[in-house]
C-alpha cells in the first residue's frame, strides 16, 4: 500500500505523543538528572558525574558485582524460558482442534492465565508449591523428593521457571496458532496430493506460515521476562539468598528499598538501554520482514506458475472423482 | 493433515497442567483455615463461604476493587481515544519522522516498569494526582497507548484506501468520516484493542502499587494484608485470589475469536 506524504498527520498523532511524552520523557529526564548525582538523604544532591556508571559495570565494586549477577541471572533464565516455552507453544498450537465448541473452549482455558495480575500468579504458584499446604508441594514430598522452594536455590528456580510456562506458553501457543489460521487450505491439499509426510507439512508449509508470529513470541518473550518483577518476587522474594534476584528486582530494591537514587537511576539507564538495543533489531526485522512480504506479493504473478504445478493434480483428480 | 498424532491427549494435559494450579487456588479458598493448615483435602471438606462473605462485606476489601476498575477503565478510554487518530495516520500517510515516533512508542511498550516506578512517584506527586485513579490511568498510558497504536493501525490497514476516498468524494468531513464511517467497520479491531488495554492494566502491579497509598489502592496491593501476626490467611488471600481472576474470564469470552489475532498485533 502505497502511503502518501501528509505533514498534517502529525496533528493525529499529537495526541499520542502528548500522553506518552508526559509519562515517558519526563520521568526520563529525572532518571538522567539522578544518575550523575549523589543523595544522602534530606533532598542534598552532590554532583557524581559518571561515577556511578563506572561502578555498574565494573564487577569488583558491590553495585557492579550486584548488577552484574543478576544480569547474568537474568539473561539465563530468559533463554532458559525460551528453550521450553517455543516449542511447547507451537506443539500446543498444532494440537489445537480443528472445529467446534471446543476450540473456543480451548481458546479460553489457555488465555486464562494471561489475565491473572502477576502477584495473583505468584499467589497461586506461592501457595501450590508450599511443602504444608500446596498440591504441589506436598505431592513432591510424599513422592519423596525433597522440595521446598523457600530453602533451596534449585527447587527456587524450578518453581519460578515453571510458573513462568504456565503463565506465558499460551501467548506462544495463541500466535502460532494465529499463524496456523492463516494458512489456506488448499496448501494442505496440494500437500497430501503429493504425498507428503507430516514432518514435511510442518518444515514446508506450517513453519515458514508461523516465521512472523513466531519472531513476535520469542521478542515479546524475550523482553517481558528480562523486565520480569513481581512473579518471582512474591513467590521467592529474590531468595534463598539472591539466587533468584532478576535485574528488576534488584532495581527495586536499590532504588525503592534504600533509596540510592543515584546507583537507581544509573542501573535503569544501563537496564534500559540493553533493553533499547534488543527492540531495535526486533524493529528492524519486523519492518523487514513487511517489506520482503510486499515484494513477495508485488512478484507474485511471475513466481504464480510454481504453486499453479504443485496444485494441479486437484483438478486433474475430480473426474476420477465424479466417476467413483 | 494439519494436527499432529496424539494431539487431544497433549492438549489434555497442557490445559490440566494450567487448571491444577488455580483449581487448587479455587479449592482453598473454600476451606476453612483450620481445614488448610492441618490436612491435606482435594476438595473442602467442610464448606464454607466465610472469606468471600468478609471481602464483600469488609470496605477495605472490596473498594480495592473499585479502586482497580476505575483506574482500569479510565486508563483503556484514554488509550484508545488517543491511538485511533494515530492509528489512522500511520497507517494512511508518510510524514516526518514517522518511523522514528513508531519506534519511539515501540520502545515505550517494552520499558521496563521498574525504572520508571521512581521517577513516577516523584512526577505525579509533584502535580498532585498521586494516590488517585487518574495517576495509575495516565502511568499504564506508557505501555498502552503503543499496543493500542500498534494493534490499531494493523486493522486500519485492513479497510482499503478506496472507502476513505469515496467518502470525501461524498463531502464527509474528516470528523464525521471519522466517527460514521470508519469507528464502525474497525469496531471488532476496537474491540480487540481496549481488551489488551484492560488486560495489561488489570494485571500491572508495581506502579499501580507504588503510585497509591490509601485511596485508590488497587486489590493487588490489598491482598499483601492477609499476613498478620496470627500468621498468614490463607483462605483469605485464596478467595481474593479468586476475585480478581473473574473479569479477566468474563472480558476474555467475548473476544475469544479475535484473541489469537489481538496477540499477534493484528498482524497475521
Amino acid at each position: 500500500m502505497d502511503k502518501t506524504i501528509n505533514q498534517k498527520a502529525w496533528f493525529l498523532v499529537l495526541p499520542v505523543f502528548l500522553v506518552v511524552a508526559f509519562s515517558a520523557v519526563l520521568p526520563l529526564m529525572t532518571v538522567v538528572n539522578y544518575s550523575m548525582q549523589d543523595t544522602f538523604g534530606n533532598n542534598q544532591f552532590f554532583w557524581n558525574g559518571v561515577g556511578w556508571f563506572k561502578e555498574l559495570l565494573d564487577p569488583s565494586t558491590d553495585l557492579g558485582g550486584r548488577f552484574l549477577a543478576s544480569l547474568g541471572r537474568n539473561l539465563f533464565f530468559s533463554l532458559v524460558i525460551l528453550a521450553i516455552e517455543v516449542p511447547l507453544g507451537i506443539v500446543v498450537a498444532l494440537s489445537m482442534p480443528r472445529q467446534g465448541w471446543t476450540v473456543a473452549a480451548c481458546l479460553v482455558t489457555l488465555a486464562l492465565p494471561l489475565l491473572i495480575p502477576w502477584n495473583v500468579v505468584g499467589t497461586i504458584w506461592q501457595i501450590f508449591g508450599r511443602p504444608d499446604i500446596g498440591l504441589l508441594g506436598y505431592t513432591l514430598n510424599a513422592m519423596g523428593l525433597d522440595y521446598n522452594y523457600v530453602a533451596n536455590a534449585v527447587d527456587a528456580w524450578v518453581t519460578v521457571i515453571v510458573m513462568d510456562v504456565w503463565h506465558w506458553t499460551s501467548l506462544v501457543a495463541l500466535l502460532c496458532y494465529a499463524g496456523l489460521k492463516s494458512i489456506p487450505e488448499a496448501y494442505y491439499q496440494a500437500a497430501q496430493i503429493d504425498g507428503a509426510s507430516r514432518w514435511a507439512v510442518f518444515k514446508a508449509i506450517q513453519l515458514p506460515k508461523m516465521n512472523r508470529v513466531l519472531l513476535i513470541a520469542v521478542l515479546l518473550r524475550f523482553m517481558d521476562s528480562f523486565m520480569i518483577y513481581t512473579e518471582p518476587f512474591v513467590v521467592t522474594g529474590g531468595g534463598p539468598g539472591n539466587s533468584t534476584t532478576f535485574v528488576s528486582i534488584e532495581l527495586v530494591k536499590i532504588a525503592l528499598g534504600q533509596f540510592d537514587l543515584g546507583k537507581a537511576a544509573a542501573l535503569s539507564l544501563v537496564y534500559n538501554l540493553i533493553i533499547l538495543i534488543v527492540c531495535w533489531i526486533f524493529y528492524t526485522v519486523m519492518t523487514n520482514a513487511g517489506v520482503e512480504r510486499k515484494a513477495q506479493t508485488a512478484k507474485k504473478p511471475a513466481a504464480e506458475p510454481k504453486p499453479a504445478g504443485a496444485l494441479q493434480p486437484a483438478p486433474a483428480l475430480k473426474p476420477k472423482e465424479g466417476v467413483a | 493433515m494439519h494436527s499432529i498424532p496424539g494431539r487431544r491427549l497433549i492438549m489434555g494435559l497442557f490445559l490440566i497442567f494450567l487448571m491444577l494450579p488455580i483449581y487448587w487456588l479455587v479449592n482453598m479458598s473454600f476451606k476453612t483455615n483450620g481445614e488448610i493448615v492441618s490436612t491435606m483435602t482435594l476438595w473442602p471438606h467442610t464448606p464454607t463461604l466465610q472469606h468471600y462473605k468478609r471481602i464483600f462485606t469488609d470496605e477495605s476489601w472490596y473498594s480495592g476493587y473499585i479502586n482497580s476498575l476505575e483506574y482500569v477503565v479510565l486508563n483503556t478510554i484514554i488509550s484508545i481515544s488517543v491511538a485511533l487518530p494515530a492509528a489512522y495516520a500511520f497507517s494512511r500517510y508518510r510524514f516526518l519522522g514517522d518511523k522514528h515516533l513508531f519506534f519511539w512508542l515501540l520502545s515505550n511498550r517494552m520499558a521496563p516498569a521498574a525504572v520508571y516506578a521512581l521517577p513516577f512517584f516523584n512526577l505525579y506527586s509533584a502535580i498532585g494526582l498521586f494516590d488517585t485513579p487518574w495517576a495509575v490511568a495516565l502511568a499504564h498510558c506508557i505501555f498502552n497507548v503503543p499496543l493500542a497504536v500498534w494493534i490499531l493501525e494493523g486493522f486500519v490497514s485492513g479497510v482499503p484506501r478506496e472507502i476513505d476516498e469515496t467518502a470525501f468524494l461524498d463531502g464527509y468531513s474528516f470528523p464525521r468520516f471519522f466517527v460514521r464511517i470508519l469507528v464502525p467497520l474497525i469496531a471488532s479491531g476496537i474491540g480487540v484493542a481496549a481488551f489488551f488495554c484492560f488486560m495489561f492494566s488489570w494485571v500491572e502491579l508495581l506502579l499501580a502499587r507504588t503510585l497509591t497509598s490509601v485511596q485508590a489502592k488497587p486489590i493487588a496491593a490489598i491482598m499483601t494484608r492477609t499476613v498478620s501476626a496470627a500468621g498468614m490467611d490463607w483462605g483469605l488471600l485464596a478467595a481474593a485470589g479468586v476475585l480478581t481472576i473473574i473479569p479477566g474470564a468474563l472480558v476474555i469470552w467475548f473476544v475469544r475469536n479475535y484473541i489469537a489475532r489481538g496477540f499477534a498485533l493484528g498482524r497475521v
